[in-house]
């Protein structure tokens, strides 16, 4: 049969009389996607390597490209829609799985999008908070359910020892990016933003680099099933130890690293030989339940002299609350859940599209069970997976969470573009790459005063939306599911989710 | 003669309701004993600060003969209603002695429930799941208001008792006939409640044990309150702001037993600000009990009174949102909504002063030995 080539998903449409024939757009693209005909002094695109990351378009002196979806890459087919043909012909050159990146893209229900806020009106004046203080400051850690105090005459002392808490300026992180799946420029701008704003980043599995080190007090290490990088002096480094055991995107599997990203700074911070394979398992070999998981979660507070927050991350999956629950019962300070939206650097197609449930009804559901055993206090509950604004953020501290991850927004923030390649690490953001002229392209000061503008714009649209539900402090918003009501969801959706149907008062 | 109450358009048993109201406490920190005719004149003078929905009294001192045991205030649907609660009743506690609790014909007050009074002693054998006696006190008004249809406790504490209905409180006042009571400690409400009818038992003060509330304002923070308390066994039943701040009082002073005075500091927090210049210790006190407390911050705005036997406690939100006035004559303390509720029983008062964002005003009992005599 002919060979049919694969159709080109965008289209580049370059404007002749705009064009100065600076070659630009041919230098830069890591694809190879445009290039240069000197015969006929014109610049042309290979339509099929165009992967629509937009950095052409973006550096364009004369704005004299176009980058657009083909508005008929495939016949139109409800059914056999033009992703499903793509994908069936890739696989049947190759037979092999497909991989993909960042985060679920398909059109699943998006349960923040079909809850509204409340807002007072007469009956409680709201608040301006450019007149009054509206504070947002979170505390992530183990707290005990009552305090026992000394009160003497006019004197207060406090008998209980409290656990190690994880102060946040802004109910804000960003989430495990390793060194390895996102650029080292990439990782310190995410770093300097969490320093300027007082918030946490995360390492993610990759071990530590050498220059993220002063960042020790606003960053979080993982301990993921690979074990790359960890050491005694790795888990003392930072604020908090995080455990990996499942992700958004990929919940189930394992990761894989080739050989041949594992370069000379890779293999240093990865505690691995220069092109050997990181393979992370798909379980933690020293875990196969729940016991070995509390094992794992006090061998890391011994050795870090129980001064840091312990957490356990694992994705949204169908029984999402009884395995927080086991967790918090287990020992963890704070459990993170990832949704279904959660990103990643690589994950195969099937999983990422198909493996794992909305974050919104698992904030729900674990924040409920926490409760009803009476053990919410024991643990922060974290959340992360597709949130996109600051009022994503509110509404799942409505819904339960303590705080949020952000992995996927800090990334757009640093300028990534959503082409979701990461996996073949030429990212021309300079962001999921390790080719150092690439990489150059993300000026960590730069990156990190986006990033920290970003935090500070959420942080001020959180504050806005407060102070018009009367609320003064970002803890009366905590699990207060009376200021949600749902538009256009069904009964038993409602339930899980805990709040009422709009139109109906209190 | 009793209506059946389910005619009611919108009864607000099953809505949270916010509400606008005026408040006042006068408390005699010597336990002289007064009759109910000055609270009633001063509560009257806010007649703008309610709608004729909802208006209570609680009064502390008034059953000095039978203060070894809980006097429950009941309300009923019908005497359906109150046979069954008995029942439940008798099973856990001794009646001692039951009443209708006296009331006048008063034009203005449309009386539609069975209102009755009981003085009870727990039983042995009742107290055995229970850590206390209040234990099980709070947890039968619990058992009773959310699960006997047409029942409910208005107020179950010692030597003192909660009278409320739907009216102006100067009607209600008279209707329950409160000029002959003496006590204490009184407290008012005037309630302006933003629907269209007003339940009784809807109405202020709310009450818990010898716990008494009155409040102006809506709690904003009232789906986090309620969830706080459920993780320690209180069921909100009810849907009125007030009662979360009667069970969180009940839990950090009765079960915590922290003072009045940190209790006040839960509920309306210092500002992060303010903890950041406290001196070393009492900053790391203020933390730790925001940190692990935050969902006893009371949000929105209020000004609230809170009595229990010992003592009656004024406090406002961390912004001041509502108004609230305190003065001070001789041994007598007033707490009220506005300065002219207070100078109208009492004209010349040594001290008048509108107590700060989040500070409260505490008045406690002064404890001499001659003043137990009066008993």
């Amino acid at each position: 049969m002919a060979k049919r080539r694969s159709t080109a998903d965008f289209v580049l449409e370059r404007d002749d009389y705009k064009c100065i024939r600076c070659l630009a757009c041919v230098r830069v693209c890591s694809y190879g996607a445009n290039f240069y005909d000197e015969r006929e002094n014109m610049v042309f695109t290979e339509n099929r390597k165009c992967v629509g990351c937009h950095f052409c378009e973006a550096i364009c002196p004369t704005e004299a490209i176009v980058v657009q979806h083909n508005p008929l890459a495939i016949r139109w087919n409800a059914h056999w829609t033009s992703e499903v043909v793509t994908d069936i012909m890739k696989q049947a050159e190759t037979g092999g799985v497909l991989l993909t990146s960042m985060g679920n893209d398909k059109p699943y229900f998006t349960y923040f999008d079909r809850m509204v806020l409340n807002a007072s009106q007469v009956t409680n004046p709201s608040i301006d908070p450019l007149r009054e203080p509206m504070e947002i400051r979170t505390f992530i850690g183990k707290k005990p359910l009552s305090l026992e105090l000394e009160e003497s005459e006019g004197s207060v002392a406090l008998k209980t020892q409290i656990a190690p808490q994880l102060k946040l300026e802004v109910p804000i992180m960003f989430s495990a990016m390793s060194y390895g799946s996102i650029s080292l420029n990439a990782s310190k701008s995410l770093a300097k933003a969490a320093q300027t704003v007082g918030t946490y980043f995360n390492t993610g599995e990759g071990g530590l680099h050498k220059d993220l080190k002063e960042f020790g007090e606003n960053m979080i290490v993982q301990c993921a099933s690979g074990r790359f990088g960890v050491n005694v002096d790795y888990l003392n480094a930072g604020a908090a130890v995080e455990i990996k055991i499942g992700q958004g995107a990929k919940p189930g599997i394992g990761g894989h690293l080739p050989g041949e990203k594992v370069t000379e700074p890779i293999s240093e911070t990865r505690m691995i030989p220069v092109g050997t394979d990181a393979i992370s398992p798909a379980p933690h070999h020293d875990i196969y339940s729940i016991e070995d998981l509390r094992q794992l979660i006090y061998a890391i507070k011994e050795a870090t002299r129980y001064k840091k927050p312990v957490g356990v991350k694992i994705a949204a999956v169908h029984n999402v609350a009884p395995i927080a629950s086991g967790i918090v019962r287990a020992g963890a300070d704070f459990v993170v859940i990832d949704g279904i939206r959660g990103g990643t650097g690589a994950t195969p197609k099937v999983t990422r599209d198909n493996v794992g449930i909305p974050i919104e009804l698992a904030i729900a559901v674990v924040d409920k069970r926490l409760r009803d055993e009476g053990i919410r206090h024991l643990a922060s509950i974290i959340v992360a997976g597709g949130i996109r604004k600051s009022s994503d953020v509110i509404k799942a501290i409505a819904l339960g969470a303590d705080a949020v991850y952000i992995g996927t927004a800090a990334l757009v923030a640093l300028g990534c573009h959503l082409c979701q390649k990461c996996y073949m690490g030429k990212c021309n953001w300079g962001i999921a790459t390790q080719d150092p002229k690439l990489v150059r392209r993300l000026n960590p000061e730069i990156g990190a005063r986006r990033a920290a503008n970003l935090l500070r714009a959420w942080a001020l649209e959180i504050k806005e939306i407060l102070g018009g539900m009367g609320i003064n402090a970002i803890e009366s918003l905590r699990g207060n599911r009376d200021v949600l009501r749902g538009v256009g969801l069904q009964e038993h959706e409602l339930e899980i989710l805990g709040i009422k149907p709009a139109g109906e008062a209190w | 003669m009793y209506f059946n109450f389910t005619e009611s358009p919108v009864p607000d048993r099953d809505f949270r309701v916010p509400s606008g109201c005026g408040v006042v406490g006068i408390m005699h920190q010597r336990r002289r004993l007064f009759s109910g005719e000055t609270i009633i004149k001063s509560i009257a003078l806010m007649r703008e600060r309610g709608n004729g929905l909802g208006g209570g009294f609680a009064a502390y001192g008034i059953y000095p003969e039978l203060k070894e045991y809980y006097a429950f205030h009941m309300l009923y649907d019908g005497t359906l209603e109150k046979k069954e609660a008995e029942d439940f009743l008798r099973e856990r506690f001794e009646i001692v002695e039951d009443e209708a609790i006296p009331t006048r014909r008063v034009k203005e007050v449309k009386e539609r429930h069975l209102l009755w009074r009981y003085f009870l002693l727990p039983k042995e054998e009742a107290l055995i799941p229970f850590e206390s006696e209040e234990d099980l006190v709070v947890d039968t008004v619990m058992h009773i208001n959310a699960h006997i249809k047409g029942a409910f406790v208005m107020s179950s504490g010692k030597n003192m008792g909660i009278f409320k209905g739907v009216g102006y409180p100067e009607d209600i006042g008279n209707f329950y006939r409160l000029d002959e009571y003496k006590g204490y400690i009184w407290l008012a409400h005037n309630r302006f409640p933003t629907n269209s009818v007003g339940w009784w038992g809807g109405a202020h003060p709310f009450g818990l044990l010898d716990w008494a509330v009155v409040h102006n304002g809506e709690i904003s923070s009232y789906g986090t309150n309620r969830r706080f308390l459920e993780s320690f066994g209180y069921r909100c039943t009810l849907y009125t702001d007030t009662e979360v701040v009667a069970y969180l009082v009940d839990l950090f002073v009765r079960r915590f037993g922290y003072s009045p005075r940190t209790t006040a500091k839960i509920f309306s927090a210092p500002l992060w600000q303010e903890i950041e210049r406290m001196p070393s210790e009492e900053k790391q006190v203020y933390t730790a009990l925001r940190t692990v407390y935050g969902g006893a911050l009371l949000n929105g705005p209020f000004a609230i009174i809170v009595a229990n036997s010992e003592m009656m406690m004024g406090l406002n939100d961390r912004v001041k949102l509502r108004p609230l006035v305190a003065a001070s004559m001789g041994d007598f303390l007033y707490i009220a909504s506005e300065e002219s509720a207070i100078r109208t029983v009492c004209p010349q008062p040594e001290r008048v002063w509108s107590p700060k964002a989040g500070e409260p005003v505490i008045g406690e009992l002064v404890r001499e030995p001659e003043v137990q005599k009066i008993y």
